[in-house]
């Protein structure tokens, strides 16, 4: 398509200055957002409360979308189960009878639990999660991996509260304005876990690559004890999360330990809820001068559960 | 009296008679597609890698080959901020990488005035290729083999759905400019 005629340089004045003003005023613009970008990329909280604003305008309309797209999955779903129901139906089957033995297995590990716990006198109190809400919106354009939860300030949502799916760990809370967080998955390059190893206690580092897997990193370097399909769970040291909760299921091996496959996929999660913080104490403790006694800190979770001194506050 | 044909009266834009151009329509229609583009992204919860395609950079990028002049070449700057909004990328990657584009793309209009659409798509996919990549750069995010792997998908689909988009532009285009207000 040819230039219109308006845009040709001319002998008129005013048309020359015109031009040239846009051109100076497009690279004032892009001086102006490397300036924005440099100061948004060394201290990343800066335009938090304008996002926190917008995403507080577009979180209603995510919550529509995201019903729409939890039942749409669930429609292919039902599509493609229709077509392969019969060899589903013995795979099933067996499954079913693989999982009344491991049920078996394991209330007799509950008992067993149980008994050991009232001999400890612990009191297991269920954590009772904060929020109950659908993930809205997500960067599914850029290299970060965020999502957005239409529940913020105005219901007790605080920065560092673990965000889970039924089936696991999804993320934790980044930024928070009045009626919208920001998740940051398990998946983003800048998340780290403290997990450990399901069947036994060996702990590593879950990290996130930005392509959809998590490396696991041994801390304790020497032979890799992993095996594939090996399912790690939170260790509960750094305080944020609670011990326990599934993770991931390794993959490959690595010589630093493995790469592994999320167990609960963002995309595919219905609800999600947000717990609180599980040792806040051990929190203060990590950012608190040393030589500082503690202030007066008692929450109820972290005195039945855990007293703070017997996780290590690690930094995550 | 023999009557005309009525087609004689009106061209693609609509009656050409007692109708003009509604110039609030012609002006905001670019603006408000590439702002809703922004928008469309963030509702797709595509999570594990980034797969959707920067909707609000092809509109924006549409609309610049296909109506050169009409986005002033500063346009990138209020647009960007916009998109920063709500992209997840670090606030002023797309004020900077969109403002870069207006500008190389405005030097690449006076190398090369006439094009066909193919030349523009080819351009386009430069453009989207080396934008997803600085975007990825500057995202904050450490920089892995993987993570320059993952992103490849999201390329390949935006430079695929480029003549679409296009072709959406050129539809809305002519909604921009049909003769919707009548004289009196």
């Amino acid at each position: 398509m040819a230039p219109p005629k308006s845009r040709r340089s001319s002998y008129s004045k005013k048309a020359q200055y015109s031009v040239f003003t846009g051109y100076l005023l497009a690279v004032l613009g892009a001086l102006l957002g490397a300036g924005l970008l440099a100061i948004s990329l060394w201290q990343p909280s800066t335009f938090a409360p304008l996002r926190g604003a917008a995403n507080d305008v577009t979180a209603p309309v995510g919550n529509g979308t995201a019903i729409a797209r939890s039942e749409t999955t669930g429609l292919f779903d039902s599509i493609s189960g229709y077509f392969n129901a019969g060899s589903k139906n013995a795979k099933l089957q067996e499954e079913v009878e693989i999982a009344r033995i491991r049920l078996a297995e394991a209330e007799a590990i509950q008992a067993e639990n149980e008994r050991l716990k009232s001999i400890l006198a612990l009191t297991q109190s269920e954590i009772e999660p904060i929020a109950v809400t659908r993930l809205v919106t997500g960067s599914s354009t850029s290299s970060r991996r965020f999502a957005g939860i239409g529940v913020g300030r105005t219901k007790g949502i605080k920065i560092g509260m673990p965000v889970r799916a039924p089936r696991g760990v999804v993320g934790r809370i980044l930024e928070v304005s009045r009626n919208s967080s920001r998740v940051l998955l398990l998946t983003d390059s800048e998340s780290v876990l403290p997990v450990r190893r399901a069947s036994d206690e060996t702990v590593a580092f879950a990290e996130g690559r930005g392509d959809g897997f998590l490396n696991i990193r041994l801390i304790n370097l020497g032979t890799n004890p992993f095996k594939e399909g090996d399912l790690f769970v939170t260790s509960g040291a750094g305080g944020y999360y609670r011990p326990g909760v599934a993770v991931a299921v390794l993959s490959e091996i690595k010589p630093y330990g493995g790469v592994a496959k999320l167990v609960a996929d963002p995309s595919a999660t219905d609800f999600v809820s947000v717990e609180p913080i599980f040792v806040p104490v051990a929190l203060e403790a990590a950012e608190a001068d040393p030589s500082q006694p503690l202030p007066n800190s008692t929450t109820e979770q972290s005195e039945e559960d855990q007293p703070a001194g017997s996780s290590p506050p690690e930094d995550e | 009296m023999e009557r005309l044909n009525p087609a004689a009266r009106s061209d693609r834009y609509g009656n050409r008679i007692n109708r003009v151009t509604s110039p609030l329509r012609a002006r905001t229609v670019p603006y408000i597609t590439i702002l809703l583009g922004s928008l469309l992204s963030v509702l797709f919860l595509a999570d594990v890698i980034p797969i959707f395609p920067p909707l609000g950079y092809l509109f924006f990028l549409s609309w610049r080959i296909m109506r050169p002049g009409l986005l002033p070449l500063w346009a990138g700057l209020p647009l960007g901020i916009f998109d920063d909004l709500f992209s997840g990328q670090p606030f002023g990657s797309a004020v900077l990488l969109w403002s870069i584009t207006m500008i190389l793309l405005e030097i690449i209009e006076n190398r090369f005035p006439w094009r066909g659409f193919y030349q523009d798509w080819f351009t386009a996919s430069l453009a989207i290729i080396a934008y997803i990549f600085a975007a990825m750069v500057v995202s904050g995010a450490k920089l892995t083999f993987p993570l320059a792997l993952a992103v490849l998908p999201q390329v390949a689909i935006a430079i695929m759905v480029y003549p679409a988009v296009s072709r959406i532009v050129a539809g809305l285009d002519r909604f921009r400019l049909s003769r919707s207000r009548k004289i009196r």
